[in-house]
């Protein structure tokens, strides 16, 4: 069975490019202006979406996807509505990959069984959990897999060699490489020590590698993909939200538009990499 | 709900994967997870390794001052009228509270790491204080995350902890309380792999934390042992200690857990009561996953963690160390609440009558004994873990009694 994840990194191969993967939080700043964010990022050149599921306690996440989060949460966002939004995304769009990501607690209160199912149902590809390494897969990671739903595990600069093929061993979709040690949106990643990274990742595990944590423009975002499979671009965009809101926090009608106009940009980076090798 | 199994012995936890019963685990980010696994080994060769436990020891003698008496507070006991009283007197110890006999544990482990530096959460600041005062002995460079509300209402351990080298960093976020500080921790020790050592003070967090900080602690409960065999020639017949993460319960209790004959009570903080804005995760949360394990946490129909409420920074936490859960989920520990109120009243109680100013912690486990001591013979035997001093606390005390100290 081939998967919308698997079927976008076939095409993109053969187009010879890179995949642009947008992360922006479910329910920033409101559920409605969150689902029109998400059904205008593919014809700005989003090749996948990645849909973040608010959390309180983002231990992972930087200032910028910590207030997305909050935004959301405070406009009454659940997880409820993040599926919900992903069903009506899919009414309109049956070819981009969804991958939701976030911390498992939201998902375990929800109930592991009736989420797979509702997840699959409303037509999500893959989950990114935060705080479940593989030394926790049976909680979520086999029960994904069981349910047809690719699990994505985060690789990072403290996975090495010998604790590589662990983190390799229930991943599928795609690897995400976590380009720094830090939180999201902290520091800009060398791209010759990403490139380096990848190609140790390469040598264990034949699946598509994306390089996500730090990676804010065009520019970087070219450097990155010259050696990777796919660039992951968050905080900058949630930061665009941020700058486009009123003074109340509202969305305002250039929303959409600011994170359009930076997802293209951040497409025209990636498409104007040259793959190395 | 059937009554769950009892195992032969409560004192074999955690397993190897580091779950009591259900709760407990490693629910942290990739990054982390060499950090922990090398902890896991690095402690266990400490463990092993008899000088490592010998330098403890002297240590624990010399600087932190043990063992802290276990004091027979008699006009508690003749006030109440019934169990006969006695205070385990951790606040005794080295920086006024129990705290100091875990960091030493960790900060010499992180001396042996070859770690340089290292952070910290602090709610109430004893812990703060604890880790800055050891890291200033051992020469590490020490860096404490404290929530912005905890700052402003516990200023005598903030001014502690820069006057012993360390930098407080205010946490801005959520409600600026003990969670929000152990976020911004962990997103440190996310950030600084390579040279941190995070010294966490309470039995929470991924395994290997919630046994290895149980371990420092468990000096409370064998001394109370020795102490109680030479004051009475028999063991105790309640234990009784309050519980926010519940590192100061854990020491006293877990080397008592097989003696079933010991009845044994954790004190949660009931804030406004528990209908209200408080802190029980026990008495009014459910098993969710949060800092790294499964335990009791505080939290909405999705999922979303609450806000705790407690008078007492130290309690002011939405969850409870995961070997707490299981030994509530089995009943071997019986959970109690105390408001904020009752926690007031019992510091101006022990105070008064016993001429010992306690810390707010302990005073919910004080405040309990009204209900538990009376009813029993006068030959029971109840400790009480008296786990920090009050000093800190006497400005916050004075405000909420509206300056009727």
């Amino acid at each position: 069975m081939t998967t919308r994840i698997d079927r976008r990194f076939a095409e993109l191969e053969h187009e010879g490019r890179a995949a642009l993967v947008t992360f922006t939080m479910a329910g920033d700043p409101d559920t409605e202006t969150s689902l029109a964010i998400i059904q205008a990022l593919p014809k700005a050149g989003a090749d996948i979406i990645e849909l973040g599921m608010p959390f309180t306690d983002p231990m992972a996440d930087g200032p910028a996807i910590q207030a997305g989060g909050r935004r959301a949460l405070e406009a009454g966002h659940t997880m409820k509505k993040t599926l919900a939004m992903v069903r009506t995304f899919r009414k309109n769009d049956d070819a981009t990959p969804i991958v939701l990501m976030g911390y498992y607690n939201p998902i375990y209160i929800y109930g592991v069984e009736r989420f797979l199912k509702d997840a699959k149902a409303a037509g999500i590809d893959g989950l990114i959990v935060v705080d479940l390494p593989p030394e926790e897969d049976e909680e979520l990671c086999l029960p994904a897999l069981k349910a047809g739903l690719s699990f994505i595990r985060l690789a990072t600069p403290t996975t090495d060699d010998k604790r590589l093929p662990a983190v390799l061993a229930n991943t599928s979709g795609f690897v995400y490489y976590v380009s720094i040690t830090g939180i999201t949106g902290a520091a800009t990643p060398d791209p010759d020590l990403v490139h380096a990274a990848v190609a140790r990742i390469k040598r264990h595990t034949a699946l598509p590698v994306a390089v996500g944590f730090g990676v804010r423009t065009a520019r970087q975002a070219r450097a990155i993909a010259k050696g990777a499979e796919a660039v992951v671009v968050g905080s900058a965009l949630v930061a665009t939200i941020k700058d486009s809101l009123d003074k109340n926090g509202k969305a305002t009608a250039r929303t959409v538009k600011a994170v359009t106009a930076l997802a293209s940009e951040l497409a025209g980076g990636v498409r104007g990499a040259k793959r190395k090798g | 709900m059937t009554a769950p199994q009892q195992p032969n012995s409560y004192r074999t936890g955690p397993d190897d994967r580091g779950h009591f019963g259900i709760y407990g685990g490693r629910f942290v980010a990739e990054t982390l997870m060499p950090l922990i696994l090398d902890l896991e080994k690095a402690y266990a060769e400490a463990k092993a390794d008899p000088s490592f436990r010998r330098e403890m020891d002297a240590h624990l003698k010399n600087y932190v001052g043990r063992p802290s008496p276990l004091y027979f507070a008699e006009r508690l006991t003749q006030h109440f009228g019934g169990a006969k009283i006695y205070f385990k007197r951790e606040d005794l110890n080295h920086t006024g509270a129990h705290k100091v006999n875990n960091v030493l544990g960790q900060i010499m482990l992180a001396k042996r790491m070859g770690k340089p530096r290292v952070i910290a959460e602090t709610g109430a600041g004893m812990h703060g204080v604890a880790t800055a005062t050891l890291c200033a002995k051992f020469g590490l460079k020490c860096v404490v995350f404290m929530g912005a509300t905890d700052v402003a209402r516990q200023q005598p351990n903030v001014l502690r902890m820069r006057a012993l080298g360390a930098e407080v960093r205010p946490v801005e976020a959520g409600a600026r309380t003990l969670k929000d500080a152990m976020n911004e921790a962990l997103r440190d020790w996310v950030t600084n792999v390579a040279d941190t050592f995070y010294c966490i003070g309470t039995v929470a967090g991924p395994h290997p934390y919630p046994m290895m900080v149980r371990d420092f602690q468990c000096v409370i409960g064998d001394e109370t042992r020795v102490q109680m065999q030479e004051a009475e020639g028999r063991l105790p017949d309640s234990l009784i200690a309050c519980i926010g993460g519940g590192s100061n319960a854990m020491g006293l209790f877990h080397p008592f857990l097989d003696d079933r004959s010991v009845d044994i009570y954790g004190v949660e903080a009931a804030g406004h009561g528990l209908k209200k804005k408080h802190a029980a995760s026990v008495a009014g949360g459910r098993p969710g996953v949060l800092h790294g394990n499964r335990t009791y946490l505080l939290m909405d129909d999705d999922g979303q963690i609450e806000e705790a409420h407690s008078i007492s920074a130290g309690l002011d936490y939405p969850g409870i160390g995961p070997e707490h859960a299981w030994l509530a989920d089995l009943g071997r520990v019986k959970f109690l609440s105390a408001t904020d109120k009752e926690a007031l009243a019992a510091f101006q109680l022990c105070s008064r009558l016993e001429g010992i100013i306690p810390a707010l912690e302990p005073c919910h486990a004080l405040a309990k004994l009204g209900e538990l001591a009376p009813k029993k013979p006068k030959d029971h035997l109840i400790v009480v873990n008296l786990s920090g001093r009050g000093d800190k606390d006497l400005e916050s005390v004075a405000y909420h009694l509206g300056g009727r100290l």
